[in-house]
């Protein structure tokens, strides 16, 4: 159009407007670019979900059974006290049992190769069996314990048995021992239990996750008993009852920059302040649920402040009207009406904390402990600082048994978002 | 008495406060008495005295107990054990008597420290022993003082709503305190730490090696506390993970919020969601298991020499864990710009694209451009990504394919095992923790700030 | 024209012309709209006669901002919702799958109930139109359109020093009257008003209202009014809506003073409404 149109009348447009040209077809194409880039944008970002959940679980699905290996042990009377079955040479009735088993491996070069291919902890787990169920003595009875690292990478096929012998971890002589158990029916693969009941070890083939479970629990356990009724009742008190001055202006900013902190700052606040300065004990759950609930209460100030403005005022009007003072407004009235709102924030809370590792870190609650917790003032690990410390084990069996613990993880996760959808969805309620 | 027994019984006794207060006032009112308050209101004000000053001297008791306790039993160490001890080796004397003290016994320890043991568990029984008196005293004088001043004409109503009140202040200044908390503990052990090494030195030295070992008479040796290449390691790789984030989250709600249909977007937008509850850690195990290597082994086929630790595979998956974090604020920003305007723009006979990039962006720019900053201050402050799949050695280096190492991942090493306050290396994590805290407070103060204002630029 | 209509079969025949001597513009038949399972609209059919000003009156939910929003094809913006019948300007189906609503709009603009500058300088508001659909480029070309649309729309005295400030800064009537400037620099042939004072003070109205009568020299207006009285004083033919359906239309003096329909006299004497 010249700038002629413009000044004269428009009357008719000439041309055919109707039918699009080169001018409109370019607009539509760069309409259909931006609209491809978004595409592609969605599509990139679901792959990246998908290829992460994916590779994490295909890597994990090893960790599904653990290979066992069941020999028979003679447990002959004589050597075993009853009153005091703990303390028998049980290194010995075990290495004879496998002696029994394999005749000609003599040298102590070929001994310790056998060895190798089960379990170290094999006899202490011979002694909790007779411990538990003193009844055995002066049987032989059938003993079912797990393989070893590279027993159990053979059975799984991890390991290529057409390398040549010196690029693998097995010898030949190991993987003829181990086809012989095979053979012989000696060898089952159940569902690996141990992953989740045993606690930490330097052997992949022990290692489960029940004291970094438990430590996890003790330290929500804390996190929650803090931040929730600190979090509910801070949220009440800015939403209900300050008033509007630059005190509680610097507080709600304050607490809207506290949930922007970094979280290994908080790690940082823990270190000095509750190990250095109170003194208290280092890898406790205590320290860690202490840590975490200051990370969570600002999510949970939030959440409740925003459950509590979404209470009409009306209803706080009908309260006030028949008398009830503004405590017991809130108190019988509002917080009650806001209660699936606050509960929906705090479960989101309480599983960021769960997954939080940094400020676990720094409190030392990435010790290497081989017994669950007894109570939350002992030295323990977590879910999330299990994974790194297994993350950081060079052993083929613990890749797997990483995964699987981040599955179990984002297992943990899942359920507490369900809860909480399911929770906002049940008691969303529209005013 | 363990602390928890003790503060069951302190709660036992609040709740039998409460019924003797309750049933005290019931019987005032039933003696034909006009009450000022309900009985109800009796019974909380009796248990609030029992309970609320008895469980606050428990927690001030434990809290200043170990340290006591510790102090004591070390200044009555003979003479030669402490005698020219630094104060990091003390620590680890008083671990060791703490050892002895729960019967960790390890080798043959001096017999003086098997004393100081003896000494700290007695310490102890007598410390529990003297919470329990004090606590259990304090709360049944408040459970006696309080029913004394129950009447018909006290307000005990107000009381107990004051009390509440006053409950609630304090638990809003917590917040306060734990910001205070951050900052004073940073703050001081920063201030040890530039005791040792000067700021200039630490803000702009070029050479960063605090893992190795120093004589004891050389601490600090100049350049070894150099932070520029930590600094350059975590804005290079945040800057790597903006690259990736940024157009990916913002193409991806552009999308959602004009193109895709109501069903995509409610399919789509939660799956985006899920991106973002996952924990970093299993982010991190996903850089060292997949991308790492990926990245690695198409770098090699390409002929380059990739580090296992590169800051390109880093940077990329912490993109990928901004993604959902830009894409929201970017939904948001863009849902927030009134209808109007794209009417406006669509009567114009504009197109998407055309009403999308010349009236919708400008007009959320404001709303995006904060999201933007939180997710660098994220990026900044992400942790467990850069410690797993990023670098130790602090190199100044362009190249994405040399691994880095950044401000956290170097607090992580630094504080990692056994921690003594006073040695250059633990006290430089915190002289870093403080950069980092400054930083991402700035960062997060004014892109607060932005989306403020443009919240309200809208509503 | 009649060349084109035979090979792409948009236009159904040349544009009728009325016997007071006003083109056909805009000619609606059967037109009914639905938003999702429920219907807005009921079979419109008018005429709407160029160079005049039609009003759409009625009472608020009667359909007759759904139907003028027909007009341009902005129905399409809003997924649920479907139209059907015709609407033919100057002959050709705008309904048409061939149509273009991108073109269709740049020949027929809007200004709508609220002021709606976009967050722009005033100069970038008026060229955004023109810039999008290449009529011109940026320089003096651009200045003279920004200029002449300004001047038409009666704002250019008022802004004439400051266009490089954003539209937001400006009052409400001058936003929309920038608004309505925004419409014309695109050069349309019917311009849509969807009750364009509504949200403005009488003074500012009445300069609107001015402006309208104006504006009825070039371009086909069609407004939704509310008031009686601006229909009144604007329309030269009137439109009255009830329920979904056109209850009458025609000359607005006959309209107001001798309405053939019960309803239409109802409304306008004040009995609902």
């Amino acid at each position: 159009m010249s700038d002629k149109s413009i000044s004269t009348a428009p009357a008719v447009q000439t041309g055919n407007w109707y039918e699009p040209d080169a001018k409109l077809k370019r607009r539509y194409a760069s309409d259909r670019r931006l609209r491809f880039y978004g595409v592609t944008a969605i599509v990139f970002a679901l792959g990246m979900l998908a290829a992460l959940v994916g590779t994490i679980a295909v890597t994990a699905l090893p960790a599904i059974t653990q290979t066992m290996v069941t020999l028979d042990v003679e447990l002959p009377a004589d050597k075993i006290d009853p009153a005091d079955p703990r303390s028998a040479g049980y290194l010995k009735l075990f290495s004879d049992a496998v002696a029994r088993l394999f005749p000609e491996v003599d040298t102590p070069k070929e001994t310790r190769e056998l060895r190798q291919l089960f379990t170290s902890s094999a006899q202490y787990q011979l002694r909790d069996m007779v411990v538990a169920d003193p009844s055995l003595i002066g049987k032989t009875v059938a003993f079912t314990f797990p393989l070893s690292d590279i027993g159990d990478q053979l059975h799984k096929g991890a390991i290529d048995r057409n390398l040549p012998s010196d690029q693998r971890r097995v010898s030949d002589i190991q993987i003829g021992w181990y086809d012989r158990l095979v053979e012989q029916d000696r060898i089952t693969a159940p569902f690996n239990w141990g992953m989740i009941f045993n606690a930490d070890s330097r052997f992949p083939e022990q290692a489960g996750l029940w004291g970094a479970l438990v430590g996890s629990f003790y330290a929500l356990l804390i996190c929650f008993l803090v931040s929730f009724p600190v979090g509910i009742s801070a949220a009440v008190y800015l939403e209900e009852f300050a008033p509007k001055n630059r005190w509680t202006d610097i507080i709600e900013v304050n607490i809207n920059n506290l949930a922007a902190v970094p979280s290994i700052v908080f790690g940082l606040l823990g270190l000095a302040v509750f190990l250095n300065f109170f003194g208290m004990p280092r890898s406790a759950p205590i320290v860690g649920g202490l840590v975490l609930s200051l990370m969570t209460l600002p999510t949970i100030i939030i959440a409740t402040r925003a459950a509590l403005k979404a209470v009409p005022p009306s209803i706080r009007e009908a309260a006030i009207g028949v008398g009830a003072s503004k405590m017991q407004t809130v108190g019988h009235h509002v917080l009650p009406l806001a209660m699936p709102g606050i509960l929906t924030g705090t479960i989101i809370g309480l599983a960021q904390a769960l997954g939080e590792t940094a400020p676990l870190l720094l409190i030392g609650m990435n010790a290497f402990i081989t017994a669950a917790p007894e109570s939350m003032f002992n030295p323990s690990t977590a879910l999330p600082t299990q994974i790194y410390i297994w993350a950081d084990s060079p052993e083929r069996g613990f890749t797997s048994r990483t995964s699987a613990a981040i599955i179990v993880l984002l297992g943990f996760l899942v359920c507490m978002n369900a809860i909480a959808i399911y929770m906002r969805k049940r008691f969303e309620r529209k005013w | 008495m363990s602390a928890t027994t003790l503060l069951a019984i302190v709660l036992a006794l609040s709740l039998i406060g409460y019924l003797w207060g309750r049933a005290n006032a019931g019987a005032l009112k039933r003696a034909g008495q006009g009450m000022h308050s309900i009985p109800a209101y009796h019974g909380y004000f009796v248990a609030l005295s029992c309970g609320v000053p008895a469980f606050l001297l428990v927690l001030i008791w434990l809290a200043a107990q170990n340290t006591i306790i510790d102090s004591i039993v070390l200044a009555g160490l003979p003479s030669y054990v402490t005698d020219g001890v630094e104060s990091s080796r003390m620590s680890l004397i008083a671990s060791e008597i703490k050892g002895i003290a729960g019967g960790r016994i390890f080798g043959t320890p001096d017999q003086a420290l098997i004393d100081a043991a003896e000494r700290y568990n007695a310490l102890r029984g007598i410390a529990s022993l003297g919470m329990a008196v004090c606590a259990l005293a304090l709360a049944i004088g408040g459970m006696i003082y309080a029913r004394s001043r129950l009447s018909p004409e006290f307000r005990a109503r107000n009381r107990v709503d004051n009390i509440i009140r006053w409950g609630l202040i304090v638990c809003s200044i917590l917040a306060i305190l734990t910001t205070l908390g951050i900052i004073l503990s940073l703050v001081i052990e920063s201030l040890a730490f530039f005791a040792r090494v000067p700021v200039f030195s630490f803000l702009f030295g070029l050479e960063w090696s605090p893992q190795t070992p120093m004589r004891a008479d050389q601490v600090a040796a100049a350049g070894a506390f150099g932070a520029v290449p930590v600094f350059w390691g975590t804005i290079f790789i945040s800057a790597i993970a903006m690259f990736v984030a940024l157009p990916v989250g913002l193409f991806s709600a552009i999308y959602l919020v004009e193109y895709a249909n109501h069903r995509v977007r409610s399919v789509v937008k939660p799956l985006l969601e899920i991106l973002a509850g996952i924990p970093t850690i299993v982010y991190g195990f996903f850089a060292i298991l997949t991308v790492a290597p990926m990245i690695r082994e198409f770098g090699i086929s390409m002929g380059l020499s990739v580090a296992s630790n590169s800051a390109l595979a880093a940077g990329s998956v912490m993109g990928i864990m901004l993604i959902p974090f830009i894409s929201s604020f970017a939904d948001d920003a863009i849902s927030a710009v009134p209808q109007s305007m794209r009417d406006g723009s669509y009567a114009l006979g504009a197109t998407k694209a055309e009403t999308i990039r010349q009236v919708l962006l400008p007009a959320a720019l404001p709303g995006i451009v904060g999201g933007v900053l939180l997710a660098v201050s994220r990026a900044i402050g992400e942790t467990m990504i850069v410690v797993m799949a990023a670098g130790l050695t602090a190199t100044l280096t362009a190249n994405p394919l040399e691994g880095v190492t950044t401000v956290t991942v170097q607090i992580v090493t630094l504080l990692i095992g056994d921690t003594e306050f006073d040695s250059p290396k633990t006290l430089a994590a915190f002289g870093l923790g403080l950069v980092l805290f400054i930083s991402t407070l700035a960062l997060n103060i004014v892109a607060l700030q932005v989306v403020k204002r443009y919240r309200e630029r809208y509503e | 024209m009649d060349k084109t209509a035979e090979t792409t079969g948009v236009l159904s025949g040349a544009a009728a012309t009325r016997t007071d001597g006003h083109e056909i513009k805009v000619a609606a038949s059967n037109v009914s709209v639905f938003y999702g399972e429920k219907q807005a609209l009921f079979d419109v059919t008018i005429d709407i006669p160029g160079r005049q000003v039609m009003a759409f009156i009625g009472p608020s939910g009667c359909g007759k901002s759904t139907f003028l929003r027909c007009i341009n094809r902005m129905n399409d913006t809003i997924d649920i919702c479907s139209v059907t019948g015709t609407i033919e300007i100057d002959g050709a189906n705008i309904y048409d799958p061939k149509i273009d609503p991108v073109l269709l709009r740049a020949r027929v603009g809007m200004v709508f109930q609220k002021p709606n500058p976009f967050p722009k300088s005033i100069y970038d508001n008026i060229c955004y139109g023109p810039r999008i659909h290449g009529k011109a480029r940026a320089g003096s070309e651009m200045d003279e359109i920004v200029e002449v649309s300004l001047k038409r729309a009666g704002l250019w005295n008022e802004v004439k020093d400051r266009l490089k400030e954003p539209g937001t800064g400006l009052s409400g009537g001058q936003q929309q009257r920038l608004c309505i400037a925004r419409a014309i620099a695109v050069n349309p042939e019917v311009i849509l008003m969807d009750e364009p004072c509504s949200a403005l003070d009488p003074i500012a109205t009445a300069r609107i209202e001015e402006l309208i009568d104006e504006l009825r020299e070039r371009y086909t207006i069609v407004i939704v009014t509310h008031s009686m009285q601006q229909a009144a004083r604007v329309s030269q033919r009137a439109a009255f809506f009830h329920l979904g359906r056109l209850v009458e239309e025609g000359e607005t003096d006959l309209i107001f003073t001798n309405p053939s329909d019960q309803r239409t006299q109802d409304y306008i004497t004040g009995r609902f409404g």
